[in-house]
């Protein structure tokens, strides 16, 4: 009976509400197809998408990118990895290789994307993905000791897209008295820069997440802790 | 896009986000809870993508795609941090159940 | 005629792969079904001319959710109302 009226609360009186605003949407409204393609010469690039974020609306996207270092911290600021490293004698046979064969073709790819975001789709987020994906593989088949042995590098990498994105927005704010108001003809460098920033970001961002945890300090007397399965 | 098509996509976001919503209080495993979470995002971001290819240009209407791009990011970022959040629940727990056992 | 029919089976198995993951018994399986409706989304992204937003949603919205959930999962977290042992 109890699930009745959950389903009811939950389900059909969201529905009664929603459903008649969705139709209720007016078929084609006015919207900013029209300004934002036809600003494009002037902003940069020329994918829309990637000149809405990182132009039109860059100053979104430096909070975004914000909001990531922020949960970066919340998560490590919790407990540490529980990740465990994994010896030569202990890896699955057919993963190291497949890993050395796919290593370079997603840094590649994620380079790929970041460059081509500028007129096909794609851009500093899709890149991002890619070397979080690297990250999550690199740490599940065990190799998360150079999140330990690199610190201050995986640190580095976290806050460099932040640090990029806000040098980028006093600037132009010193320069034209607007935040991320690019001049004409160095509006593309500086979005390339802004990208190459976001996207190392982005990459480590996910992987620190995956990872869980802050990493593990390294110490040669302490045993290694198991993860609890059960 | 036809408009019926259209209309589809938009009445799937609206009961997307709503079964999310039955996710969210429904079960009982807080791993259940989460997805519910996701699955409501997910349907938001399908009302927005609708509403942004109803442009009569070719071109889809770029402002909700990139608020779209954003959204997911923000949402995969709050996801990590509730499952943390859950791992460490899950950790002090059953550190409490042993020390009751004990 | 044939994109209309193409688009319906997208939306029901979407909101058939929503609403199984959230009511499913065993949570393995829903967290699976969660990550193939996510690359349904990526599918239905590029359905609605949104190429960026399906690149990003297959890697990080079902690729990289799933696996979070997946290694939470495989910690235990899977039980009870406060997520901790049964």
């Amino acid at each position: 009976m109890r699930r009745i009226w959950l389903l009811l609360f939950t389900i059909g009186l969201p529905l009664f509400l929603i459903a008649p605003a969705l139709m209720k949407l007016p078929r084609s409204s006015p919207n900013l197809t029209a300004p934002s393609v036809e600003a494009l010469p002037q902003s940069g690039v020329s994918n829309p998408v990637t000149a809405v974020l990182l132009n039109y609306r860059g100053y979104d996207t430096l909070l975004e990118v914000g909001v990531l270092l922020l949960v970066v911290i919340a998560v490590w600021s919790l407990q540490e990895s529980r990740w465990r490293e994994l010896d030569a004698s202990e890896q699955r046979p057919l993963l190291m290789p497949f890993l050395r064969l796919i290593m370079p073709v997603l840094v590649l790819v994620s380079g790929y994307l970041l460059w081509i975001g500028s007129s096909r789709p794609g851009g500093a987020f899709q890149g991002g993905a890619m070397i979080g994906g690297a990250m999550v593989m690199l740490i599940s088949a065990g190799l998360s000791r150079r999140f330990s042995t690199s610190e201050r590098r995986v640190r580095a990498g976290l806050v460099v897209g932040l640090t990029v994105f806000m040098v980028a927005s006093v600037t132009t704010l010193l320069w034209s008295g607007h935040i991320l108001c690019y001049r004409q003809n160095s509006a593309s460098s500086w979005i390339l820069a802004i990208e190459v920033a976001a996207q190392i970001s982005i990459g480590v961002t996910l992987g620190a997440l995956f990872l869980g945890g802050r990493p593990r300090t390294l110490s040669p007397e302490r045993p290694k802790l198991e993860v609890n399965r059960d | 896009m036809t408009e019926i098509a259209l209309i589809l996509y938009l009445l799937a976001g609206g009961l997307l986000f709503v079964i999310g919503f039955y996710g969210v209080w429904a079960p009982q495993e807080l791993l259940r809870r989460i997805l519910g979470l996701n699955i409501m995002g997910s349907g938001v971001f399908l009302v927005f993508i609708a509403i942004a290819a109803q442009t009569r240009d070719p071109i889809p209407d770029p402002v909700p795609h990139a608020m779209v791009l954003t959204g997911i990011v923000v949402s995969v970022c709050g996801t990590g941090l509730a499952l943390a959040l859950v791992a460490r629940i899950y950790s002090m727990t059953r550190d409490e159940s042993e020390e009751r056992q004990q | 005629m044939i994109q209309f029919i193409f688009d319906c089976v997208l939306v029901l198995l979407l909101l058939s792969l929503a609403w199984r993951s959230v009511t499913d018994p065993d949570l393995l399986r829903s967290i699976v079904q969660f990550i193939i409706m996510g690359l349904l989304m990526a599918v239905a992204w590029a359905r609605l001319n949104a190429p960026d937003v399906a690149l990003a949603e297959a890697a990080v919205g079902s690729g990289l959710t799933g696996a979070l959930v997946l290694s939470a999962w495989a910690r235990g977290c899977r039980s009870g109302r406060k997520g901790g042992p049964k």
